[in-house]
Formats: structure tokens, C-alpha cells, sequence
């Protein structure tokens, strides 16, 4: 293997409740107030939607769009974005060599012909014989490739032409930060030179509301910031789609590509989360990148989940650490796969503003360095497993 | 990365296979699927798991005997991996429960299950058009809790990563038909990298219901060959008409040469090399010019250091699909040339029928047994030759070979395409 390779991110896409790009993003979170939730669709349930989309501008054949569904198209949009900001769409060469890991879930049913079924299946003497026709002649041929984890990515080769390499993980919110800890390592040890990495999810679906009702409280109104969620905790399904291109410094350099920010660390981990256990790893991953970090310019951009007792262990751990700290799943919601990336992009967008949106909620605390903000800390506390953390820095 | 270890020709540790595990429709264990393997037997039968009537497809390489009343489909994926695993660690020599390194977990997606719809919609008590805000109402019974760590897709992985002590996140993926052998390059990748001396790899997959019948069905891809099960899985052959769904689990302890020998493991193969491109083509069909499972085969060679003369044995991807054993043939042919006639390519699918996600697993384990014991199972049911496809398909018997090198490939939805190069033991 070669030497460690400085790597860049040199471009961001992201789409989610509060627009698309990061300075809608960033005007948004400096404007403050109520975030644009919806409590009316799935209500009790509070969701974030994705502000509309003109889909044309990035999937621009109608054909591509009808062989997607929603989480699906919001991805291959939002890797359409970070590909377009990092000067590389349509550049076939580069595209040819480029590498893709992708964080996804799945799964998404044909709502209409479960209910349906469902509802005609009762009184049903053979019910398994019934529901075997029935879905022979009522789903789409196609569902199966919108439904399929691996076919984010496979949409994005074809639409997008990024054809170096595709691996898609699986596993809510940790899987986004093993994707960018993998494509980081990889690049820093010259297995890659560029690498598109993401995630896209829509809670804004029936099929995902019902999933996480069996296991996992959701909030209801009144809303409430992330910290703020009571001890049970609660989560606000959303959609979102987040991608960022990360390439090695003399990558970037040779094609005359501007940094968006330095990718120095990334750590994803686990545990069993027994009483303390988020709060522990949190600390020790803090510990390997502590030396690298000037407090003096440093924020938290925190992926707090909502779900109890996580966020609380992950408020006391950053309490312990002591920089500023901002949650964005308040203003964004939960999306789950995409949630990391989603915050490596607004770590991006804080390193290079060097401003911090208003506090809201316990565990928004401290206020922006005075002499700007060269770091960022991003955390990932999946609502149910994964612990992960990333630090980005401005590049002068 | 520096060291004064055994390094491939690329400066990077070696990476070796110190235990596997295979479970199929054949059977468990390696020395039970090699028995039937080399004997040229079919796992493929009726389905029997859950009623057939109305699909236009009724049989499969299900684990009948693995399957336990009830369960869906994470569960069974789960045990699949579980036992796979167990019997690869246990080879290995490393100790139970405390695996020194990652774990890469390729694993079917899953969801919640028609069985679990109908116990919801039934505790809804609806009466007029179930919706799902009727399920929803339903969902927060405690009853129903267990629906829920059965339809996550973090869960299992989590669950297995606590069973083998592995250290890190597990990292659960899918590349579709490829996955099982993307597990392997992440982990061997790992290694290359000096972050650990050792990972684990699992492809697993337990997912034959009716719904997933039924959605391959529509997509045309499965063999209707109904009245002769033993028979269906035909790659490489004229008459051959589609894929045969089965379930089962590979997997293989991946170690840095130095750390296998410093504790004195036993070297079974070498991952020398791994290859990947992925194709934009179409979501399901690969590019008719062959170009992206050429430069994967190619990338594969490159990473190992290797030429197509080096290549002894190719272990195909071979689905039996009409599209797939075309396009491999095309494959092959350009890259090895007039090599290609000397080399025998095999088709373990002809007798495991298409593990989807555990394939790229399972046919590494097989690939190294065929080097282990310098023999070749066949591609069965190979009666009627294709003209367009003048392959060795080692027809219908195995066949002893001196094999000392294999190319496996895996090709799969969505542009997935990954080649692996496994060698013997090092000299």
C-alpha cells in the first residue's frame, strides 16, 4: 500500500425537508423557527417531507422516473447534486474510474395492493392460494427493482454513468457512517482515487411508519427538538437524500478540483448499549481525534436521533467534550441511512460559513467561535445501534 | 504500510482463507455439499414450504433442512449465516465468541411478511377496507414487538457481530447476486490495509417466499421447469430457461499470511486478487458487449498479479438464465481467448440452484475446495450443448484436475459485477 493520501470532499448534494443544496439548507437553519414538519399525512405521526423536487434537471428521462420509486429518485437527484458540485458529471473518464458506496434500505411496497389484498383475503378459504394470484396479477413487474437496496445505486450508474465500482450497505443510520469510513479508508490507502458516497431514505411512506410503530415510539404533536423528546424518546420519520464525492488530494489537485472541506477522520463502531455505552464509545472516538481538534474553532454537528436513552448519553458525552453543539435531526428529521451524510454536508457548509444556525432544544449549546470555525466534529448515534463520529476542516 | 511479512506483488499483505463453511439445499458442511458437488446431485425440489398454487414457478433449492416452522425470512438468513460461520471460526482454529477482527455480512433485504400483515390486519379489527393506518393502530401491541427486530435490516448483523465477537461495526451489504463475494473483497481489502489481521465473511440468504417467487417471476427470470426439479437448473445448456431460487450460506476466516502463521492456522487458500465494475447498461441486463464482466474478469487478473495463462479453472457465474451464460460466454472467450478451450468453467448453480446473495460466498468455498482437492464438480444437466456457447462446462461428472488457480465470478441486478482470484497455499 501507498502512503496515507490526504482526502478532499469536493462536492456535497443534499435534499431534504429544508430544500436542496446547502445554502438553501444553511438559510433555512440561520432562519430559525418551526421546521417545516408535516403532522397532518400520517398523523398522529409528525413526518418530514422533502420540499417538492423537479426531478427533470437530474433524471432527465421520464422512463428513468417511472422505474424508481420515491427513496430511489430522491437519492439518484441528491447524487446528481454532489457529482454536479464536484465537476465531475458527465465527465465519463473520471466517472468510468469513480467508486460508489451507497447506504440504503428498501423495501418499498406497493401500499394500495397490500391494503387491497388484505382486505379481500378475509373469509378467504384458501387464503395463501388467493394472495399467491393475487400478486402475480396485482404488483408491478418493476416494484421489485424500486424495492431492491442495491438498485439505488444501480440507478445512479445508469442515470449518472458512475461506473467504477458499486457497494451498497444496509443498516439504518450506521450504515452511512461504514460507507464513508470505508470509501475514506480506501481512498487514504490508495485503493480508491474518488468516491461518491450517500444515502437516500423517505420515512414519509406507510410501509416505514408501520415498521418503526412496532419497536420504536414516533413523535406526535406538540413538536419538540430533538433533546427535548421526554425519556422514552421519539423519532420524526423523513425524507432525505445526502451525497458527498470524497477524493484523494492529488485527485482533486490533478484535475484542478477546489476542496469543499478535509475528510480527516471517520469511525464507526458499535455496542450493545447497556446503561453508558453510547456515552463510552462516543468518548474513546473522541480520544483518537482529540490531538487533531482546536477547541478554539471546533463545533459539534450532532446526528442526536431522538430516541432515548441514546440522545441523552450522547448529550452527556458531548458535554464532556465541551464544544459547541448543533442537532440537525430537529430541523431534518430522521433519515435513517442518509442521516450522516446528510451532516457531513452541513459540517461542510459550517466550516465554510463559519457561522452556527440558533440553538434549540437542551442540548444545542455554546455559540460560534468568535474568530470563525475551521472543524467540524459530526456525530452518528443510530436510534437503535452504531456509534460514529467524523471531523472535516476547512481548507484555506 | 510497512512490515517484514509475506507481501503479494503489489507490497501488500497476503491474505489467506484459514476456515470456511457452506450450507446449501445439498446440504451442511463442506465435506457433505463436496460429497454431493463432486457426486453431481441436485438440491433442487417441489416447494413444499408454503403453498404453490397460482405461481408460475414451484420449485426451488430451499433449505428444508435448516427451515424451521415459521420462520421468515431474516430468521432463517440468520441461522444460515450463523451455522456457516460457526463451521468456518471452528476451522479456523480462532476462538469461539471472540473473533480478532470485522465482519462483512451479505444478507438478503428484508421486510415485514405477508404472515405478520395478517396478524396485524386481524388485531386492527377493521371491518370495511383494511388500510395501513389500520396496521399501524394495531402495531403498537406488545405482541408485535418481535415484527419489528425481524424487519430491520441493522439487526441481524448486530445479533451475528455479538455471536462471533467480531470487533466494529458489521458491515451487512448487498450487491445482489454479487454480494457474497463483496463481502469477501471488503474484508480482504481490510486487511490489505493493515487495519486488521483478520475479518469475516458471510454471504447468507433465506428468503424464498411466495412474494419473492412471485416478484422474479414477473421479471422473467426464473426457470418454469416444474415437472423435473433435479433437472431445471440447466446453465450453459440450449434448453436452459431461467434461474432456479435457493437459499444457503458461505463463509471464510480471511488473514494476513503472517498473523495465520504466527498462530499456527492451517492455510487453505489465498485471495490474490479481487476485480469490480459495475455496468449501466439496464437494471437488470447486463451490457450485450460484454465490456463491464470483461474489465471486472480483467481488474480480478490485474489486482492478483496474474495473466489468463495462469488461470486453471473458471468457477462461472452460470445462472442458467438464456441473457447471463450468453453474456459470460462473450466474457470469458474475450478475455481468455483461445486459452478458453483448455480451461475447464463450471457451474455450481447447476446443483445449488442461484443463492442470490449467499452465491458470491458459497462459490468461494467452493472454488477453494476444488483446489484443495484438485478436482472439478461439474455444470449437471448439461444435455443439450449450446452451439453459441462452445464451453469445457465439465459436463455432468467431476472431473480430477490439476487446478492451482480459479477465477470466480459473480455478476449481478443493477450492474453488480465482481471477480475473485483464489490460489493454493503459498509456497
Amino acid at each position: 500500500m501507498s502512503d496515507r493520501q490526504d482526502v478532499w470532499i469536493t462536492g456535497t448534494g443534499l435534499v431534504s425537508a429544508l430544500g436542496e443544496g446547502l445554502d438553501q439548507h444553511w438559510d433555512a437553519l440561520m432562519a430559525g423557527g418551526t421546521p417545516p414538519y408535516d403532522d397532518k399525512t400520517f398523523a398522529p405521526y409528525i413526518t418530514f417531507p422533502t420540499k417538492p423536487i423537479n426531478y427533470d434537471t437530474q433524471i432527465p428521462k421520464k422512463g428513468d422516473q417511472r422505474q424508481m420509486e420515491a427513496w430511489q429518485r430522491i437519492g439518484v437527484y441528491a447524487a446528481g447534486l454532489a457529482l454536479t458540485d464536484a465537476g465531475i458529471a458527465k465527465n465519463a473518464e473520471i466517472l468510468d474510474k469513480t467508486d460508489m458506496i451507497v447506504a440504503a434500505g428498501g423495501g418499498e411496497r406497493d401500499v394500495a395492493v397490500d391494503s387491497s389484498i388484505l382486505t379481500d383475503v378475509r373469509g378467504v378459504e384458501k387464503r395463501d392460494a388467493f394472495v399467491n394470484e393475487r400478486l402475480m396479477s396485482d404488483l408491478r413487474p418493476t416494484l421489485f427493482l424500486a424495492q431492491l437496496p442495491n438498485l439505488l445505486a444501480g440507478n445512479i450508474s445508469l442515470v449518472h454513468g458512475v461506473v467504477g465500482s458499486s457497494r451498497t450497505f444496509m443498516g439504518e443510520e450506521a450504515s452511512g457512517a461504514d460507507a464513508l469510513r470505508v470509501a475514506h479508508a480506501r481512498i487514504a490507502a490508495g485503493q480508491s482515487d474518488i468516491c461518491l458516497v450517500g444515502g437516500a431514505y423517505n420515512g414519509t411512506r406507510w410501509d416505514l411508519v408501520l415498521l418503526f410503530s412496532l419497536g420504536t415510539p414516533l413523535l406526535e404533536a406538540p413538536f419538540r427538538p430533538v433533546w427535548d423528546r421526554g425519556p422514552e424518546g421519539a423519532l420524526a420519520l423523513a425524507a432525505m437524500g445526502a451525497f458527498v464525492v470524497i477524493e484523494s488530494r492529488a485527485h482533486a489537485e490533478k484535475r484542478g478540483a477546489k476542496p469543499v472541506a478535509r475528510l480527516t477522520n471517520v469511525q464507526s463502531n458499535r455496542n450493545p448499549r447497556q446503561a453508558g455505552d453510547t456515552t463510552s464509545t462516543l468518548l474513546d472516538e473522541w480520544k483518537t481525534i482529540e490531538n487533531l481538534v482546536d477547541p478554539k474553532s471546533a463545533v459539534v454537528i450532532s446526528g442526536a436521533s431522538g430516541a432515548e436513552p441514546a440522545t441523552s448519553e450522547e448529550r452527556d458525552a458531548l458535554g464532556r467534550i465541551g464544544l459547541p453543539v448543533r442537532a440537525t435531526t430537529t430541523y431534518i428529521g430522521n433519515g435513517m441511512e442518509a442521516q450522516f451524510l446528510a451532516n457531513i454536508a452541513i459540517g461542510c457548509q459550517a466550516v465554510r460559513m463559519g457561522t452556527l444556525f440558533p440553538a434549540s432544544g437542551v442540548g444545542d449549546t455554546g455559540e460560534a467561535p468568535s474568530g470563525g470555525i475551521r472543524q467540524a466534529v459530526v456525530t452518528n448515534v443510530g436510534h437503535w445501534r452504531g456509534e460514529g463520529l467524523a471531523l472535516i476542516e476547512r481548507v484555506d | 504500510m510497512s512490515g517484514t511479512g509475506l507481501r503479494d506483488t503489489k507490497g501488500r499483505p497476503v491474505v489467506v482463507i484459514t476456515g470456511m463453511g457452506i450450507v446449501s439445499p445439498l446440504g451442511s458442511g463442506k465435506e457433505d455439499n463436496w460429497k454431493r458437488l463432486t457426486a453431481g446431485e441436485s438440491g433442487i425440489r417441489s416447494i413444499t414450504r408454503f403453498p404453490t398454487e397460482g405461481l408460475r414457478t414451484t420449485i426451488s433449492g430451499a433449505v428444508d433442512h435448516v427451515y424451521e416452522e415459521g420462520m421468515v425470512s431474516s430468521e432463517l438468513s440468520e441461522k444460515l449465516a450463523r451455522l456457516a460461520g460457526n463451521e468456518a471460526i471452528e476451522q479456523s482454529g480462532i476462538a469461539k465468541g471472540d473473533f480478532p477482527g470485522p465482519f462483512f455480512l451479505a444478507f438478503p433485504p428484508i421486510e415485514i411478511e405477508w404472515s405478520q400483515r395478517y396478524a396485524l390486519a386481524s388485531a386492527s379489527g377493521a371491518n370495511e377496507k383494511i388500510e395501513y393506518a389500520d396496521l399501524v393502530r394495531a402495531a403498537t401491541k406488545p405482541e408485535f414487538r418481535p415484527f419489528y427486530e425481524e424487519s430491520k435490516y441493522g439487526v441481524v448483523p448486530e445479533r451475528l457481530a455479538e455471536h462471533f465477537g467480531t470487533k466494529g461495526s458489521p458491515i451487512s451489504l448487498t450487491t445482489a447476486c454479487a454480494s457474497g463475494a463483496t463481502a469477501i473483497q471488503l474484508g480482504v481489502e481490510a486487511i490489505q490495509r493493515g487495519e486488521c489481521d483478520a475479518a469475516l465473511a458471510i454471504g447468507a440468504d433465506g428468503s424464498i417466499t411466495a412474494e419473492s417467487v412471485v416478484r422474479f417471476s414477473l421479471l422473467s427470470a426464473l426457470s418454469t421447469n416444474n415437472g423435473s426439479p433435479s433437472g431445471a437448473s440447466r446453465p450453459f445448456s440450449k434448453n436452459r430457461d431461467g434461474f432456479v431460487l435457493a437459499e444457503g450460506a458461505g463463509a471464510v476466516v480471511l488473514e494476513s499470511y503472517d498473523h495465520a502463521v504466527a498462530r499456527g492456522a492451517k492455510i487453505l487458500a489465498v485471495v490474490e486478487g479481487c476485480g469490480e465494475k459495475a455496468d449501466n447498461f439496464h437494471r437488470t441486463r447486463s451490457s450485450p458487449d460484454g465490456k463491464p464482466v470483461i474489465t471486472c474478469m480483467r481488474y480480478a487478473l490485474a489486482d492478483a498479479g496474474v495473466t489468463p495463462a495462469d488461470v486453471d479453472y473458471i468457477n462461472a457465474h452460470g445462472t442458467s438464465t438464456p441473457e447471463n451464460d450468453k453474456m459470460e460466454y462473450l466474457g470469458v472467450s474475450t478475455v481468455f481467448g483461445d486459452r478458453l478451450k483448455d480451461i475447464p468453467i463450471s457451474s455450481n448453480k447447476s446443483m445449488i440452484g442461484h443463492t442470490l446473495t449467499a452465491a458470491g460466498a458459497i462459490e468461494a468455498v467452493v472454488s477453494a475446495l476444488t483446489i484443495i482437492n484438485q478436482r472439478i464438480p461439474p455444470t449437471i444437466n448439461y444435455e443439450v450443448p449450446d452451439p453459441l456457447i462452445p464451453l469445457d462446462v465439465v459436463p455432468n461428472a467431476a472431473r480430477d484436475a490439476k487446478v492451482r488457480r480459479v477465477i470466480s465470478n459473480s455478476f449481478g441486478f443493477g450492474g453488480q459485477n465482481t471477480c475473485l482470484v483464489i490460489t493454493g497455499e503459498p509456497n
